[in-house]
């Protein structure tokens, strides 16, 4: 493995690898001394050409608990707003000897091109492109997904698959690439996946995907499904009324105390994720994100060790019957 | 963390064609370890402030089987007393092998500052694998003392490492592997006589 580009290209067992790997970086959040030696005297470049300050963040901590270096370039303020190319500025890095490139980029497809073109012989990771993926993070919720069961069934984690697990995904999936990912992530380690949208929250040929689509919240809420995870309606990128008002979508597509409620009554382990920023009361109400079904700072912890994880394992090993994933 | 891996001619043409030969039976490995248990309590003076910690996968089973009969012979309690180290992100050859999936490391209950720590693994080569797990130890506290005991030397080492405690001196020569396969790990429950041995292959 040498870059991590997106989860669909992903085999079972490369997923259920970063994942037992993942659980064991856990371990060293519990630490006294949070630090490892594993990626001495590497050094990390995160490129971030859109706001983000959770997962760079992660990333960052994620590169420092394994002793790399990092170096943080966020396009505003640097040369890229004096015009200065996607390939300049790659070059330019690697000029700096980086061995990763953490990038996240408004094109979808800007990791791929890091990756493929030549420019660059750095390892590759994709922290969000465009509308296409964003695979860390489907990660880190399949590691939720999966300490949420094994707490539930009392068993052990490592080398385990979702199967069986029944996700919904609800909200603006047009513009979501976490959606994406999830999707095909949670597919390959064997979970039902249901997208929940208001029809024009869908993008074009979604049929083709394989997920199960319904255009009903409760309906979907109903089956008991094994979680919950709500998207961020993306202010930034509503350039069209996709939805009468904010109330409105609220009611429809929020998870308001009324579903919530539903969910106790029915005696549901349903549990609610979110990948962050939350809008409360928009998506998700502040009763559902402070509940005990809530594992958003589960989430937050687990992105560290998921993309220690993956740093780990695309920094080691012998590369030089690379692939790209 | 079985040495035979990275065994420092690997690669080279199997000339022997798989030949294997069996050095130590279930029995054996038995004594072997009977023996290996008297010699610590002896070196320590008892079972006081002592500390197993087993170097997966192979090393920890046997740092298992070491404190069920330290706790037959002396005051040595494993609920307490033993745990597994792992030293995969402290190796010095992460960049040259295949990335592997750490194991985990769980530490004895009562910790181990100022103890009398006793690594156990099975197979002694390079000692690069004891270099990685003393560097892991000092992130996990300051034993008093710290010692070595494997159940198989064979030779070759490349770092200035000895083993305290050792079940079996082997010379071998470079090109051989030497295996080590244990019950818990590689199976069969039921016939442990089957299981239990240390064979060197090529």
């Amino acid at each position: 493995m040498k870059h991590l580009l997106s989860t669909k290209n992903l085999t079972r067992d490369q997923a259920i690898e970063i994942l037992d790997t993942a659980d064991r970086m856990a371990d060293v959040g519990q630490q006294s001394v949070k630090k490892l030696p594993a990626l001495r005297g590497r050094t990390v470049v995160n490129l971030f050409f859109e706001d983000s300050t959770r997962t760079r963040i992660s990333f960052e901590t994620a590169a420092k608990r394994l002793s790399a270096d990092v170096i943080n370039f966020s396009a505003k303020g640097s040369s890229v707003s004096k015009g200065e190319s996607l390939k300049d500025t790659a070059q330019t890095l690697m000029a700096m000897e980086a061995d990763a490139v953490v990038i996240r980029h408004g094109a979808s497809g800007a990791p791929q091109q890091l990756a493929t073109t030549g420019w660059i012989d750095a390892a590759v990771l994709n922290a969000g492109d465009g509308k296409h993926e964003h695979p860390t993070q489907a990660l880190l919720d399949a590691m939720t997904l999966r300490e949420h069961r094994s707490k539930l069934a009392g068993t052990a984690t490592t080398g385990t698959g979702l199967d069986g697990m029944h996700v919904v995904i609800a909200g603006d999936i047009l513009h979501s690439r976490v959606a994406r990912s999830n999707m095909w992530l949670l597919n390959t380690l064997g979970a039902r996946v249901t997208f929940v949208a208001p029809p024009t929250l869908l993008p074009v040929g979604v049929e083709h995907w394989p997920a199960r689509i319904v255009f009903d919240l409760d309906q979907a809420l109903a089956q008991n499904p094994d979680a919950v995870m709500l998207l961020r309606v993306q202010r930034e990128r509503m350039h069209a009324a996709f939805f009468p008002s904010e109330a409105e979508y609220a009611r429809w597509w929020g998870l308001t105390p009324e579903r919530l409620a539903a969910l106790d009554a029915a005696g549901a382990t349903t549990a609610i994720m979110h990948p962050g920023p939350m809008n409360r009361g928009l998506e998700i109400s502040s009763v559902a994100a402070d509940s005990p079904r809530s594992t958003v700072l589960r989430q937050v912890a687990n992105g560290v060790s998921v993309r220690m994880a993956c740093l780990y394992l695309l920094l080691t090993g012998d590369n030089s019957a690379a692939q790209v994933l | 963390m079985s040495e035979y891996v990275e065994n420092p001619t690997q690669g080279g043409p199997q000339s022997a064609g798989g030949l294997s030969r069996r050095i130590l039976a279930a029995a054996d490995i038995d004594r072997a370890l009977t023996r290996i248990a008297h010699e610590i309590l002896e070196s320590n003076r008892g079972a006081q402030d002592l500390v197993l910690l087993g170097i997966p996968r192979r090393g920890y089973p046997l740092a298992q089987r070491l404190a069920t009969k330290l706790a037959s012979i002396d005051s040595f309690d494993p609920a307490t007393s033993l745990g597994q180290l792992d030293v995969t992100m402290y190796r010095d050859d992460l960049r040259r092998n295949p990335s592997r999936v750490p194991w985990p490391t769980v530490m004895p209950q009562r910790g181990i500052d100022d103890s009398t720590v006793v690594l156990v693994d099975d197979v002694l080569s390079s000692g690069r694998t004891i270099r990685a797990a003393l560097d892991a130890l000092t992130e996990l506290g300051r034993p008093g003392v710290v010692r070595l005991a494997v159940l198989v030397d064979r030779g070759h080492r490349e770092l200035p490492i000895r083993a305290d405690f050792v079940g079996k001196n082997l010379p071998t020569a470079a090109r051989e592997k030497v295996k080590v396969r244990l019950t818990e790990i590689d199976g069969c429950p039921q016939d442990a006589d089957a299981v239990d041995e240390v064979v060197i292959v090529g």
